[in-house]
């Protein structure tokens, strides 16, 4: 533990002035994941700024018919959101899936993105970590691997990013509005989240002194062909070994355009445009989901006690895009695999 | 006497805990409290070179910071740590010197007037080592295992292999059909709600009072006797309530040593609670390799019985049960041997957990009887009652009772196992492949000495008093449930006291003997009781009972009166104002009758449904029924409760559970419940829960207990159900996905 300062940011700009250009200042909303962190002595923050009295508790359509999404709305309340379970049932459904109902009432939409792995020697600081002590060395990549990155991994961290509901906003093309020292930005979601490369204490593109204000999606939710399919080493509670969230544009059985993005297997959400690209125009049948899933993994790689990821996720991808075409999606209260 | 026992009674102490006013060890609080907090050693393996404690020291509040260099004195000699079910061997000591045994050993506390200030101040400890190589890793212990010592005396027998019979290396050879496997399961941590603490309240003159989270509470006091020189008079212990044991807590933990350590430095109240991280330092189910060989002959009886396991201690005590005891005792087979090696780790000693020995060697056991199952051709369930024994198979002589044939029978028809397709992979529901698996337990029945006190008061009030616990199995209630009906008066007349060191005698809380051993006791204090009156009753003008035998009167609603004639009765109350007293007490020490001839067990049958999705190998158990055989059930709510939370474990073990270790460090790497897996409720689907009649009057009140017997053989059960829907056996657990996937 660590003696931090305490402070209540009242609006916006004050929050971030508040940081002060100091790279351990820390905002909290739900602290679901930064209390935890702390405890641990993983998250050494000088200054703990508390935002959860900022005005970002609304969820607005937006009037190109998209939907915004306040920073601070609880993943509960976005998920049983009226406007979401209507338009973007992929996000409700994601965000079921992660966590428990207690964590979900607390934990705030912008600090779902912040989240961060759950690789154990991260969270040990008995042990070395590049993403929590850069230089150091990964323990994981010749360690316990189960759980880790098949995609995306560099030589300094094979850890992944744990989030659900991100996946479902990877595949719906959200974009997240940040408000820093030098003004307000929106950056697409595939560029927010980073790879580990060399530098994976850094997962996100935010810059010092910036907040997420706000998560917007695009009026296209994918509501009649979808799914979020999260497989898991028990049926709730856990986190993703892989996750996949999909949506289908069908025209008959032909499909118009199509979307899946991974969760459990890369240091980000995984999509990939080259295998989306194999889905248009084609039928939708497994031989279809099966070379779109063999051009997302073509560069797979597995460490000792993960490479079965490589498997599970081409078989999660031809089964998720199955029940997106046959319209059941997968459900997160029953169990059994749609 | 009858009335409350075997009836479904809700918990007498139900209330106290989902009120809040059941009190728990980290709850008792005390003028001048302090707070320790641990610090926990990084390395497996070595020597502290160096403690800085200046940073911790400097922090506000902080009150001191206790190490091997300037801890109180204690004992130097192995004997003074030994507690009542000690292992063999060198007992760790806590703070004691500068070696390091095993990874997250403590090696300071930091005492501070909060908890939160002595966790900021345990974090600012800089600790320089010198490290020793080390080895955590079973597998790379192969080469160097030893034999289980041989036993010198009896006690020790019953932990050691039995001895051959026959010829089972030529059986086995001459067999017309084997099996053999290699069997593998993982170090498992015990997990309990409540985590391990002690609160050590130093009084005025030296004395201690110590609140400690433990299965045995004289246990414990005894141990802090050894330690550090007290008196048993200045030492009490107290455990009234605890959130869960299942054998961790039947040897004292560090929590307590490092308490008392502060409390006598300080001479002030201290408080220790582990963090979950550290629970993890603690006693383990050891991890147990095993090579099972079973040969039949073709009419599907055994030939031969080869059942040889490796099992981990520590490099200080070497800790193991008869793990091959069971395969040994249950089916017949005129040739068996067993064989039991050891691998010491540098690891904390491994310990009791639920049904230890049982739980891991029979689950190999009824795994490889499914697979000589279906290499016979014939059904699972008809092998067992083919090789089934009216006689225990180490001894050579008859069980006090052995109800197993009902439970497969009643646990059969309520599964309806009689519509199972043989064929692996033919049974399907809605597109999962559907998987019925079935499996055999036995667990001992054993009734330990136990003293209890009961006080009767002249208007049918009751406090039955001993120093046993409840670790959350409804022992209060069973208590009371046999005080009520033993003494003829409500069971709300009767207040229990227990988890006490100052009350009368009681074993640790283990090896599912306490509901035997203490119901039984306190059969006896309330016969003594009426005895006692009796003998007033007779001084009585006009008695109606001058001539009435001890045996032949009984207590009912307020009255002493004949059995033989219930017109002979007197009022309790006259009694006892005609003796001139307004209470009675007696207290009693009841011990087992010998009974050497006879096997005392408890026997299970369990069934198991899973269904798989057969592409993607996840796993549903979505039913299961246990049928138990444990005599007389004293409680069929909470006796039930056992046996559903034995077979949510049994989910566990078969599909989750596994204390990971990267052994580079030594570490183990998921010590937290988010990433140990044990079930959550999405993981449980229907499960019913058989008593089959079982008479037995191996004691009076024909109890058996039943804490353990209901997880033997769920892992079993479900790894058979896997193998049935999936045609894939999964010889190591637990089955996670991977191991399944691509089954299609």
């Amino acid at each position: 533990m660590i003696n931090f300062q305490y402070v209540q940011a009242t609006d916006v700009a004050d929050a971030v002035r508040q940081t002060d250009g100091d790279p351990r200042a820390r905002f909290v909303a739900g602290g679901t994941n930064l209390i935890d962190l702390m405890k641990m002595e993983v998250e050494q923050p000088t200054r703990v700024i508390d935002i959860t009295r900022l005005p970002l508790r609304q969820v607005e359509p937006t009037p190109s018919g998209g939907l915004r999404i306040g920073a601070l709305v609880p993943n509960t309340d976005l998920a049983y959101h009226p406007l979401v379970e209507e338009r973007y049932p992929v996000l409700s459904s994601a965000i079921m899936a992660g966590a428990s109902q207690q964590l979900r009432n607390m934990a705030s939409t912008g600090g779902n993105l912040l989240q961060r792995t759950r690789c154990a020697y991260f969270y040990d600081v008995a042990t070395p970590c590049n993403k929590r002590t850069p230089g150091t060395g990964c323990s994981a990549i010749e360690g316990l691997n189960r759980g880790h990155a098949i995609l995306g991994t560099s030589q300094a961290c094979i850890a992944v990013h744990p989030s659900d509901m991100c996946v479902a906003m990877m595949m719906l093309d959200a974009t997240v509005h940040v408000t820093g020292p030098t003004g307000d930005r929106v950056v697409p979601f595939a560029d927010f989240h980073r790879l580990p490369g060399d530098a994976p204490q850094r997962d996100t593109n935010l810059n010092p002194g910036e907040i997420i204000t706000a998560v917007e999606l695009p009026p296209k939710g994918f509501a009649s062909h979808h799914t979020y399919l999260k497989i898991r080493d028990r049926l709730s509670y856990a986190f993703a070994l892989v996750a996949i969230a999909a949506g289908l544009d069908l025209d008959g059985d032909t499909i118009k355009e199509g979307r899946f993005a991974l969760g459990g297997i890369a240091h980000k959400p995984w999509r990939d445009p080259k295998a989306e690209a194999v889905l248009r125009g084609q039928p939708a049948n497994a031989a279809t989901f099966t070379r779109a899933a063999d051009v997302l993994l073509r560069d797979a790689r597995g460490y000792k006690y993960n490479t079965f990821k490589i498997d599970l996720a081409r078989r999660c991808i031809v089964r998720a895009l199955g029940q997106a075409a046959r319209a059941t999606p997968q459900s997160q209260s029953h169990k059994k695999i749609a | 006497m009858a009335g409350y026992i075997g009836t479904s009674q809700s918990r007498i102490d139900g209330v106290k805990k989902v009120t809040g006013a059941a009190k728990y060890a980290a709850e008792f609080n005390a003028p001048g409290l302090a707070y320790g907090s641990i610090v926990a050693s990084t390395i497996a393996k070595g020597r502290i070179v160096h403690i800085d404690t200046s940073g911790a020291k400097r922090v506000p509040s902080v009150i001191d910071v206790i190490t091997h260099q300037n801890r109180p004195s204690m004992a130097d000699n192995d004997k003074a740590y030994k507690d009542d079910v000690a292992p063999l061997g060198s007992p760790f000591r806590p703070l004691y010197d500068n070696r390091v045994m095993f990874n997250g050993q403590p090696i300071a506390l930091v005492v501070a007037e909060t908890s939160e200030v002595a966790r900021d101040a345990a974090s600012r400890i800089r600790v320089e080592y010198t490290e020793e190589p080390h080895v955590t890793n079973l597998f790379q212990q192969l080469d160097a295992t030893i034999s289980v010592p041989q036993p010198t005396n009896p006690s020790e027998a019953v932990f050691t292999p039995p001895s051959a019979r026959g010829t089972p290396e030529q059986a086995l050879a001459s067999a017309a059909v084997r099996h053999e496997g290699t069997y593998y399961v993982p170090i498992e941590n015990h997990n309990a709600m409540e985590l391990f603490t002690a609160t050590a309240v130093y009084e005025p003159g030296g004395k201690l009072t110590v609140y400690n989270k433990t299965q045995g509470v004289q246990n414990v006091q005894r141990y802090v006797c050894g330690v550090f020189g007290m008196k048993p008079e200045d030492v009490r212990v107290l455990s009234p309530f605890m959130g869960g044991g299942f054998g961790s807590g039947l040897r004292p933990n560090f929590e307590v040593v490092l308490a008392v350590q502060a409390a006598l430095a300080l001479r002030r109240p201290v408080r220790v609670v582990l963090t979950r991280p550290q629970m993890y330092a603690l006693g383990y189910r050891p991890a147990m390799l095993q090579r099972i060989a079973i040969g039949a002959n073709s009419g599907g009886t055994l030939d031969a019985i080869t059942h040889d396991v490796i099992t981990v201690t520590s490099q200080n005590e070497t800790f193991f049960r008869q793990e091959t005891g069971w395969s040994a005792l249950l089916y017949k087979s005129a040739n068996a041997t067993y064989a039991h090696r050891l691998a010491r780790l540098d690891r904390p000693t491994s310990s009791d957990q639920r049904a230890p020995g049982a739980a891991t060697a029979v689950y190999a056991l009824e795994c490889a009887m499914d697979e000589l199952a279906v290499a016979l051709k014939i059904d699972p369930l008809d092998l067992r009652m083919r090789c089934y024994s009216d006689r225990d198979q180490i001894r050579d002589r008859p069980y006090s009772s052995k109800a197993l044939r009902e439970c497969y029978a009643q646990g059969a028809a309520a599964f309806g196992w009689d519509k199972r397709n043989p064929a692996p992979r033919s049974m399907r529901d809605d597109g999962d492949l559907v998987g019925w698996g079935m499996a055999t337990g036995v667990w001992d029945a054993t009734q330990m000495p136990i003293t209890v006190r009961i006080a009767l008061s002249a208007i049918g009030h009751a406090e039955v008093a001993c120093a046993t616990s409840d670790i959350g199995t409804g022992t209060y209630t069973i208590m009371a449930q046999v005080a009520a009906d033993s003494l003829g008066i409500p069971l709300e007349n009767v207040s229990i006291k227990l988890g006490d060191s100052a009350l009368p005698p009681s074993p640790v809380e283990g090896g599912s003997w306490i509901a035997a051993s203490v119901s039984n006791g306190i059969a006896t204090t309330a016969a003594a009781i009426r005895e006692n009156l009796l003998q007033i009753a007779k001084t009585m003008p006009n008695t109606p009972l001058a001539n009435v035998g001890p045996d032949d009167v009984a207590l009912a609603g307020g009255d002493l009166v004949s059995r033989l004639d219930a017109t002979r009765a007197v009022a309790i109350v006259d009694v006892m104002q005609h003796g001139g007293i307004d209470r009675i007490a007696q207290e009693k020490t009841t011990s087992p009758v010998q009974d050497e001839d006879r096997a005392h067990n408890t026997h299970s049958a369990t069934f198991a449904e899973v269904k798989v999705d057969e592409q993607l190998g996840v796993i549903r158990v979505a039913r299961v029924v246990s049928a138990v055989a444990a005599g007389r059930i004293l409680n069929t709510k909470t006796a039930a409760s056992q046996i559903l939370g034995s077979v949510v474990w049994g989910i566990g073990m078969a599909l989750q559970e596994e204390t990971l270790i990267d052994h580079r460090f030594g570490r183990v790497m998921n010590a937290n419940i988010a990433e140990y897996h044990v079930p959550v409720n999405a993981d449980v689907y229907d499960i019913k829960v058989i008593f089959v009649d079982e008479p037995d009057d191996s004691n009076p009140l024909g109890v058996k207990g039943l804490g353990e017997i209901g997880l033997v053989g769920v892992a079993a059960a479900i790894a058979n159900a896997v193998y049935h829907a999936t045609g894939k056996r999964v010889r190591d657990l637990p089955i996670t996905l991977d191991k399944v996937i691509g089954v299609a």
